[in-house]
């Protein structure tokens, strides 16, 4: 018991100094803020404007996408940020310290989540600048936003195990968005699921990404009236289905990454 | 004083740093390759040798940051291997490049790392502070270090690995890449830190440095000890003086080493014109080398009678220099 509040008060103060450095590095900063801001204001204008949904604002659906498919882009500063570390003689500091041994990837992560609040209220006001409203009550709202921080934790948690792996934080942002690319653009981030042809429908049906703009969209009241049920279980229950992947990705790389910690410190 | 790979001499006290057999490989490299310490309580451990030695490795083992392929060491009564998490409370480790964040400031720094030794937020705070003072670091305290020098940012780790007055201390290299000055500075607050009774291990390829700062020494290569011993003891080892002469022309090193050899003690060196030549006796041995030298028509550019230093230890068991050439180079990578 004592030792478990000794680990979260070195987790804590692993995460102090990652949020700390939101002020201090342009680049944090500029991922953190400056980057959601763009992207909100440029699908807004540039394809909010331009695509009729009947009955409904394109400019609203296309918030619940971009809320998640930024929220998985700033998972990579998990992974770049711990690929730094392990480069750098901070790392050997921390192993040499009395502290918890999970605690450098749990702070991480940890501050990951302040990261993302700070992108969610930067995305939130300027939706709301550009014309989004929230028309399902603000409960139901704030359960969106409580379910977009906790995949984009899960999210961490992955990024935390590539960021290990890796020699070098330029890896990690390349490999990743490998992945993240078409993991956040075939999904309903921007068109309906059903739209997208063949192959790339089934995986962006089943797309987990898919599944939190979902849920974001109906939790925010952006579906307009009249928009068909989705012929698949995982849109149907977007709610547990993005619950389900949070708990599996978390339970599979959470140990992961604190074990691959643990060996890195013995080996190099 | 012995040459030998033998276990350091019975001292009759356990030593609070206490190391057998240490092995480490990487691949084909041997890192380390047996390698015995033992360090008193309240001493200073000078561990001497180029770069590549084995150092970096002896410290990180010691400091549980890796494991050794064989051996046993324990720091502080724990076990190294067994028991880290005690031994981690006993050490401070300032390593050879600072393990310092440079986006927070001097003052966040320590105060993360107080934290970290899991001091509590006030203490953490209030020690934080007195390091700073201590370290002539106070104006600097809310800058972020990316505008400190590199002698302030290695104070700075210095003062990390103080922030929780641990009682065994361990500093890899801790002035390489210094200018003269940040090191001398550096100096005086090692010399401090003894004087308050700290037990120290540190690291250096200055020969200077470990004759300045340590109580006894251990010149380590390729991963296992050459000698051991206090300064003195080393320097005494090599036989005191020496004859420095450079020659005018090259052609002449082999008569010169001929008509040296008549008055040398010991092996004699020579590099290009450079020649080294081990004597007793002083100035009248000299007087006698240079006349000699004379009428075999040699003729000289430069001379010097020396008081040996470590470097000569160092060049006596090794027969290569560990010198600034190597220093440089580490600094380089280092950069
Ligand atoms: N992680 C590593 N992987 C491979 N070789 C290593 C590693 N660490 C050290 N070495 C090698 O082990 C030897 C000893 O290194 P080190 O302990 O760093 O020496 P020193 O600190 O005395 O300069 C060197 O030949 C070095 O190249
Ligand atoms: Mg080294």
């Amino acid at each position: 018991m004592q030792n478990a509040i000794f680990a979260l008060g070195d987790g804590f103060a692993v995460a102090r100094r990652n949020v700390i450095k939101i002020g201090r590095v342009p680049e944090i900063l500029f991922g953190v803020a400056i980057t959601p801001l763009v992207f909100v204001m440029l699908f807004a204008f540039v394809f909010g404007g331009s695509i009729d949904i009947p009955g409904g604002s394109y400019r609203e659906f296309l918030i619940g996408g971009t809320f998640a498919q930024i929220l998985v882009f700033g998972a990579t500063f998990t992974g770049a940020g711990l690929a730094e570390d392990m480069q750098k003689g901070i790392i050997d500091r921390f192993r040499s310290l009395p502290m918890s041994r999970s605690a450098v990837v749990f702070g991480r992560t940890a501050s990951d989540v302040i990261y993302n609040v700070v992108s969610l209220v930067v995305m939130a006001i300027a939706g709301l600048i550009v014309g989004w409203r929230i028309h399902n009550g603000f409960g139901n709202a704030l359960l969106a936003f409580g379910l977009l921080l906790l995949f984009a934790y899960a999210i961490s948690w992955v990024m935390a195990y590539v960021g290990l792996l890796v020699p070098s934080p330029e890896v990690v942002n390349n490999a990743s968005f490998m992945v993240i690319f078409p993991m956040t653009f075939i999904a309903n981030t921007f068109v309906p699921a059903e739209n997208l042809p063949g192959p790339f429908r089934v995986f962006a049906e089943w797309n987990p990404v898919s599944a939190v703009a979902q849920a974001a969209r109906e939790l925010f009241g952006n579906i307009p009236p009249g928009t068909p049920e989705p012929g698949v279980w995982s849109l149907q229950n977007p709610v547990l289905y993005t619950l389900l992947w949070v708990a599996i990705l978390i339970a599979v790389f959470a140990p992961l990454s604190v074990r691959r910690y643990r060996r890195a410190s013995k080996t190099t | 004083m012995y040459l030998s790979t033998k276990p350091p001499a019975p001292t009759g006290r356990e030593g609070i740093i206490q190391a057998q057999g240490l092995v480490k490989r990487y691949g084909e490299v041997v890192a380390l390759n047996g390698l015995d310490l033992s360090v008193e309580e309240g001493t200073v451990l000078g561990l001497l040798g180029p770069n590549g030695a084995g150092k970096t490795t002896a410290v990180s083992i010691l400091t549980t940051l890796i494991e050794p392929d064989a051996g046993t060491a324990t720091v502080a009564g724990a076990d190294v291997i067994t028991a880290p998490g005690r031994v981690r409370k006993n050490i401070g480790l300032s390593g050879q490049y600072a393990a310092v964040d440079e986006h927070l400031t001097g003052f966040e720094n320590l105060d993360m790392i107080g934290r970290l030794y899991r001091l509590g937020a006030g203490k953490a705070r209030a020690r934080a502070g007195e390091m700073l003072e201590r370290f002539s670091l106070t104006e600097a305290a809310n800058r972020p270090v990316k505008t400190y020098s590199g002698g302030m940012r290695r104070r700075l780790d210095l003062a990390g690995a103080l922030v929780a007055e641990p009682p065994v201390l361990f500093l890899d290299e801790p002035t390489t890449g210094l200018d003269p000055r940040s090191r001398l500075e550096l100096w005086d607050v090692i010399r401090d830190l003894v004087q308050q009774g700290s037990t120290l291990l540190l690291t250096t390829q200055y020969m200077e440095e470990a004759d300045q700062l340590a109580d006894d020494i251990v010149v380590i290569d390729h991963g296992r000890e050459i000698a051991h011993g206090t300064a003195d003891e080393l320097k005494a080892m090599i036989g005191g003086e020496r004859i420095e002469i450079t020659l005018q022309s090259n052609s002449d090193a082999g008569m010169a080493r001929n008509v040296l050899a008549g008055f040398a003690v010991g092996e004699i060196h020579s590099e290009g014109r450079a020649i080294t030549t081990p004597i007793t006796g002083g100035a009248e041995t000299l007087t006698a080398a240079l006349r000699a030298l004379d009428s075999a028509g040699i003729r000289l550019r430069d001379v010097g009678l020396r008081r040996p230093t470590l470097d000569d230890v160092f060049l006596s068991l090794t027969g290569h220099v560990a010198g600034r050439g190597q220093a440089l180079e580490a600094e380089e990578v280092a950069a």
